[in-house]
C-alpha cells in the first residue's frame, strides 16, 4: 500500500508503523503513524468528538 | 493562554436576533426576506497556545494553524441537517444541531501542535458560533479528521436546552 509522506507516495513495506489511541470523556482518538528510521513522515489523526456544547436556557416569571 | 470549549456567547445573542440560518425556514415576512438560504460555515483550526473561548466573536487569524495544504479559514462545513428540537416535558426541551459530515483536513502538515477547531459562519461576517477542544495533536503529510457526536438530544454538537 502507498503511504503518503513527506518525501512522497512510499510502500508501507519500508515504512515502521505506530499506531496510538486516547480514549476519555471528551474525546476518542486515534492516530497512525509511519517512520522511515528515526524520523517521521506521516502522521495522520482522527478525532471523534463526545462532548456537546449546551446552551441552557430560562425565562423569568412575572 | 489556552483554548476553551464552550459556546460563544455572541452567538446566543445573535441567535436572539436572527443572524444565524443554520437550516432552511420559512418566515413571515418582516420586509421581504421569506426564504432566507442556509448559511456556510466553516471550520478552522488553532494552536495549543491561542485564546480560543466563549469571548470569541469572530473568526480570527490569531493563533490558527498554518502548514502545508492548509488555508486560512480552514473548511467548509457540511451541514446538510438543518437544526431540529424536541419537547421533553411540558417545561423542557432541546434544539440540537450537529453538522452532517465530518470535517476532514486532507493531505497537510501542521507541525506546531493545535487543539481546538472554531465552528463559524462565513455568510455572516465570520461570526463565531462553538469552540471544541481536544488533545494536542500534529499532523505529517497524513489527514486530520473530527467526526461529529450522533445528532440526537442528548449527544448533538451543539443544544440549546430548557430545563
Amino acid at each position: 500500500m502507498l503511504v503518503t509522506t513527506t518525501k512522497g507516495d512510499m510502500d508501507d513495506s519500508l515504512l515502521e508503523k505506530r499506531e496510538g489511541s486516547v480514549d476519555n470523556d471528551n474525546e476518542y482518538t486515534t492516530w497512525t503513524e509511519y517512520w522511515l528510521g528515526e524520523e517521521l513522515v506521516h502522521r495522520s489523526v482522527h478525532v471523534q468528538l463526545k462532548k456537546t456544547v449546551t446552551l441552557t436556557s430560562s425565562v423569568a416569571s412575572f | 493562554m489556552a483554548n476553551t470549549q464552550s459556546m460563544c456567547t455572541s452567538f446566543m445573542q445573535q441567535l436572539m436576533v436572527g443572524e444565524h440560518q443554520l437550516g432552511t425556514a420559512t418566515l413571515v415576512s418582516r420586509t421581504s426576506l421569506t426564504a432566507p438560504t442556509t448559511d456556510t460555515l466553516k471550520a478552522a483550526l488553532y494552536l495549543t497556545t491561542a485564546t480560543i473561548n466563549a469571548a470569541t466573536t469572530v473568526y480570527t487569524v490569531t493563533g490558527e494553524v498554518s502548514g502545508t495544504n492548509y488555508t486560512a479559514g480552514g473548511i467548509t462545513v457540511t451541514n446538510a441537517t438543518a437544526p431540529s428540537s424536541t419537547n421533553t416535558s411540558a417545561t423542557a426541551g432541546v434544539a440540537f444541531f450537529t453538522p452532517s459530515a465530518s470535517l476532514t483536513f486532507t493531505t497537510v502538515t501542521l507541525s506546531t501542535a493545535f487543539d481546538c477547531v472554531l465552528l463559524y459562519n462565513s455568510t455572516q461576517s465570520n461570526k463565531a458560533i462553538s469552540v471544541h477542544t481536544f488533545g494536542s495533536q500534529t499532523v505529517t503529510a497524513g489527514s486530520f479528521s473530527l467526526t461529529m457526536p450522533a445528532n440526537t438530544t442528548s449527544a448533538a454538537l451543539i443544544r440549546l436546552a430548557t430545563t
